[in-house]
């Protein structure tokens, strides 16, 4: 009786932790795939789209996670194959310096600005 | 003085604003990224259409010729267009056609075969669309032409005409 309880409660453990585990790589692959653009649709991601291009790539995800590629390594096949536009959040390079650095520099000639009227202001 | 300045920088910033906007408009809805250089060809294993053998990239890209490859599907309008023109570049001996039926119904797309001709010299199956992936693809048709090294060097987005037959029989000559 005791070995047959320890059986089941290893059984349903052994479940348990699939269970998750499923669901940790099913998180994994919606992050992927709502991060991946779908190039034939009108701003939508593969994850939201249900065209042939999307289901394709969904499938791609998949199994290219269950082989254990990593993510990064999954946008740089899809980069590889269709660009750098394919991903929704670029890397950074020598063709996306601006797109990533003009934010920055927005933020800080605002701020300058926005500190230089204050402290005039202020002398006032 | 300082109005004047501001007047000028507001007219810079709505002529930039124009531009953006006017170029914008003339941008086709689907982006096809620029191949830049030569893109290796993918190393796959795929099911033949005839024999229903499987055949890896390597046995059906290996005579020393150029190849192109055409994806297409019994169901897909635009690929009844070309392929007249598919038919008559089949005929070029400097060439070899290898075609990827795309997600298709296999009694369709072997009707359409008979119907319209055959001018591959080799079709292979992708019924869930990730070779075509691995060929960069978005869907069908789409054209890719192989060079002598095994390398893509040029792909076509949509159905093929006049103008690109020249152009390939240009790169093949």
């Amino acid at each position: 009786m005791k070995i047959l309880k320890i059986f089941i409660i290893l059984f349903l453990s052994v479940g348990f932790f699939n269970l998750k585990a499923d669901e940790k790589n099913d998180e994994l692959k919606n992050k992927i795939l709502k991060n991946i653009r779908c190039l034939i649709c009108q701003g939508q991601s593969v994850y939201d789209s249900e065209s042939e291009f999307a289901s394709s790539i969904k499938l791609i995800v998949d199994r290219k996670l269950n082989e254990g590629i990593k993510e990064k390594q999954i946008y740089e096949f899809l980069r590889e194959k269709y660009g750098d536009w394919v991903v929704y959040k670029p890397e950074i390079n020598k063709n996306t310096y601006i797109l990533w650095l003009l934010p920055l520099l927005l933020f800080l000639i605002g701020g300058a600005i926005i500190y230089k009227i204050i402290s005039k202001k202020n002398e006032k | 003085m300082k109005s004047k300045l501001s007047l000028f920088i507001v007219i810079i910033f709505l002529s930039f604003c124009f531009v953006i906007f006017y170029k914008g408009l003339n941008n086709p809805n689907i982006y096809a990224p620029k191949i830049e250089g030569k893109k290796n060809l993918p190393t796959f294993k795929a099911k033949n259409f005839i024999s229903s053998s499987y055949l890896n990239s390597e046995k059906i890209f290996e005579e020393d010729t150029f190849y192109i490859v055409n994806i297409w599907a019994s169901w897909c309008v635009p690929c009844r267009t070309e392929h007249p023109l598919l038919m008559k570049l089949s005929k070029n001996k400097s060439v070899k056609l290898i075609g990827i039926n795309y997600k298709d119904n296999f009694n369709n797309a072997k009707k359409f075969i008979d119907e319209f001709g055959n001018p591959y010299s080799q079709i292979i199956i992708d019924n869930d669309g990730t070779l075509s992936v691995e060929f960069g693809a978005y869907g069908v048709p789409e054209t890719f032409i192989i060079d002598k090294s095994k390398k893509i060097i040029r792909k076509f987005i949509g159905p093929i005409n006049k103008e690109i037959v020249e152009e390939i029989k240009l790169i093949i000559k």
